[in-house]
């Protein structure tokens, strides 16, 4: 339990008649890098607010280590944040806006002077030390925002979009920045990102969430490959869903029917019944066959030239279409349009999923 | 040719425009031009002096325009501090203290003032104090003053909070400060090229005010304004319009410097 750094209990939030989070359990580990990630509107700021204090809470609990912090006001609580507007003061320079924080706390000018220069070393911004925010380009201010929040030393980080003003090179080198400072810190970070490959690539564990729910959580590659619901399967990269009738579930397994009537045995997330139910299939591991050796058979409809690789729509017998991703090199055979093929895959890489 | 073709262009109205100068500021000049006068009359031409400002400096009506004067600017001072302070506080519990019933009214009855006819807000205050038993003089214009500028300065200050976004103050209490800190820090900074147009607004009203003044100061007290106006009543000599050269300057030397103050305010954003 001590590991357990912010723990939610069934918190719920209402706007008047809205409900913005609804029933929303999570445990982020000490040291992790957790993220939140969801489409536009979906209640991850609203989230990040609960906990640094700007929102209070309709219903459940938030506790930090252990205790309960619902009923502090935000400068009472021991974690910063890195604002998606940066929020820098602006009437103060780099050094003063580091050092507000500090000085809150009630340390004395030496300390923590001293303090700033080590956070600013960190994020490489010691030569603008005494610049205005307006005289800093939009990646400073982020590093300021970043040092600022994490000069107190916080127990917890929240940083809520805090890569999405930057440009597509800058969030990239960042990216790795970031991650390295949070293993270098071992502080806590809540990371809040509708990018999903932001996710996957800097996370410990992401907490998918739509609609105020979660829907999700786990490590990046279990959201990736063993997602657990149509629309976790669906945000995170690009799947196939395909239309199935499941006969049992049973250890772990379910046994459905195909468009076209074969049976195949996958995988099931947890909680998936007998009935009818959607498997879902990423692109590159579908394989195109013979007609007479795939699970399922259809009709070319569309070859899609991305480069690196060749999307190919293929319409089942009695399904929708399916993406097969194939790897663009001289000796990969490409059906044409038109072509009566066959598809197999693993039973590994398909899994029935909760509707 | 461009002209023709710019839509934006109705021709014939520059001269309007050079009319409407003309009237506004004809008539000052000529005072101004005629302060320097070296004749007693005001109509005729004598000459550059300097006479009638050292009439007013040193003249046999020097002692009333000294005192007067000093009895503006003392107002003009505590009435506009006055007004700043209870504007600000009014700005920021109207703007910052989340919403709360009756916000827009507020909003609407603070402003109100600046519509109402002058000469019935003077009636008002005086009838006010004498119901009250008020005696009037020196305090009663000082509260007066105090009163009838608050809107004055509290639109500047107002129309500089509302800019201000409240993540400022949402970072400054995320990183430990009390509601306290939070406005001396980050929110009165901010707000300080509203507050310092806002002081000076209200100072220029509070000196070049006559009409609520002339009501409430009862007999015996004079400000710049009042004194001017009972030296004109027994005729116009060129000495007021010396003094009123030099209210004038102090006058566009402050909104002057309220528009800079401004302007940086923007500058700064
Ligand atoms: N103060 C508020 N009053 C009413 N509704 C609100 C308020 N704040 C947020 N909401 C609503 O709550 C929902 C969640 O908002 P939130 O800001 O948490 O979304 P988000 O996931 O951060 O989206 P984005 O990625 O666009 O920032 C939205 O539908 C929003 O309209
Ligand atoms: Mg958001």
């Amino acid at each position: 339990m001590t590991d357990i750094a912010v723990d939610i209990i069934d918190l719920t939030k209402c706007y008047g008649d809205f409900v913005a989070l609804k029933n929303v359990s999570l445990g982020i580990q000490d040291n992790e890098f957790f993220t939140l990630l969801g489409p536009s509107g979906c209640g991850k700021t609203t989230l990040l607010r609960t906990i640094a204090g700007f929102e209070d809470v309709s219903q459940g609990a938030i506790r930090l280590y252990g205790e309960d912090i619902a009923g502090l006001p935000p400068n009472k609580r021991p974690v910063n944040t890195v604002f998606q507007q940066y929020a820098l003061f602006p009437h103060m320079n780099v050094t003063q806006n580091v050092m507000f924080g500090l000085l809150r706390l009630g340390q004395g000018d030496a300390t923590a002077r001293k303090r700033v220069t080590e956070v600013l070393e960190l994020v490489q911004l010691t030569r603008f030390a005494d610049r205005l925010p307006s005289q800093l380009s939009g990646g400073q201010q982020q590093r300021v925002a970043l040092a600022r929040a994490l000069a107190p030393n916080p127990k917890v980080l929240l940083l809520d979009e805090p890569l999405s003003a930057l440009d597509l090179k800058l969030r990239q080198a960042v990216r790795l920045e970031l991650k390295q400072i949070q293993q270098d810190t071992g502080i806590t970070f809540i990371f809040v990102t509708h990018d999903q490959e932001e996710a996957l690539t800097m996370s410990d564990r992401i907490a998918v969430i739509n609609d105020g729910q979660v829907q999700q959580v786990g490590t990046p590659r279990e959201i990736y490959e063993a997602p657990q619901n149509k629309f976790v399967a669906n945000f995170i990269g690009e799947t196939n869903l395909i239309g199935v009738t499941v006969v049992d579930v049973s250890g772990g397994n379910a046994t459905c029917t195909l468009p076209g009537g074969a049976q195949f045995t996958c995988p099931a997330a947890m909680g998936a019944t007998a009935g009818p139910g959607h498997l879902s299939i990423r692109p590159e591991r579908v394989a195109i066959t013979a007609p007479e050796t795939g699970v399922l058979q259809g009709v070319v409809a569309r070859q899609v030239y991305l480069g690196t690789d060749m999307h190919i729509d293929i319409t089942p017998t009695g399904g929708e279409t399916i993406t097969v991703r194939l790897q663009n090199s001289e000796t990969t055979h490409i059906p044409g349009n038109g072509e009566l093929v066959g598809l197999n895959f693993e039973a590994g890489s398909a899994r029935l999923l909760v509707d | 040719m461009a002209a023709k073709t710019d839509l934006r262009r109705f021709t014939g109205f520059l001269p309007m425009t050079f009319v409407c100068l003309f009237l506004l500021y004809a008539p000052l000049i000529i005072v101004m031009v005629y302060s320097f006068n070296d004749s007693k009359s005001i109509t005729n031409w004598g000459g550059l002096s300097l006479r009638w400002y050292e009439e007013v400096f040193w003249g046999v009506e020097s002692a009333k325009f000294k005192a007067a004067a000093l009895n503006s600017l003392s107002i003009a001072v505590v009435a506009a501090i006055s007004a700043t302070t209870i504007a600000t506080m009014a700005a920021t519990a109207m703007l910052r203290a989340g919403r709360f019933r009756g916000k827009s009214i507020s909003f609407a009855l603070i402003n109100l003032p600046l519509m109402v006819p002058e000469i019935v807000t003077a009636v008002a205050t005086l009838v006010f104090f004498s119901a009250i038993g008020f005696t009037t003089g020196y305090l009663t214009i000082l509260l007066a003053h105090i009163v009838f500028c608050i809107p004055f300065a509290y639109l500047p200050i107002a129309a500089r909070m509302q800019g201000i976004e409240d993540v400022y103050e949402q970072a400054a209490m995320d990183l430990y400060a009390t509601r306290f800190e939070t406005f001396r820090l980050i929110l009165l900074p901010l707000m300080m090229p509203g507050i310092i147009s806002g002081f000076l607004l209200a100072f220029i009203i509070s000196l070049d005010d006559f009409i609520i003044t002339n009501f409430v100061k009862g007999a015996g007290i004079e400000t710049l304004p009042t004194a001017i106006f009972g030296s004109v009543k027994q005729g116009i000599k060129p000495n007021i319009m010396a003094i009123s050269t030099l209210l004038l300057m102090v006058s566009v030397g402050f909104v002057t410097l309220s528009w800079l103050v401004g302007r940086m305010g923007q500058n700064k954003k």
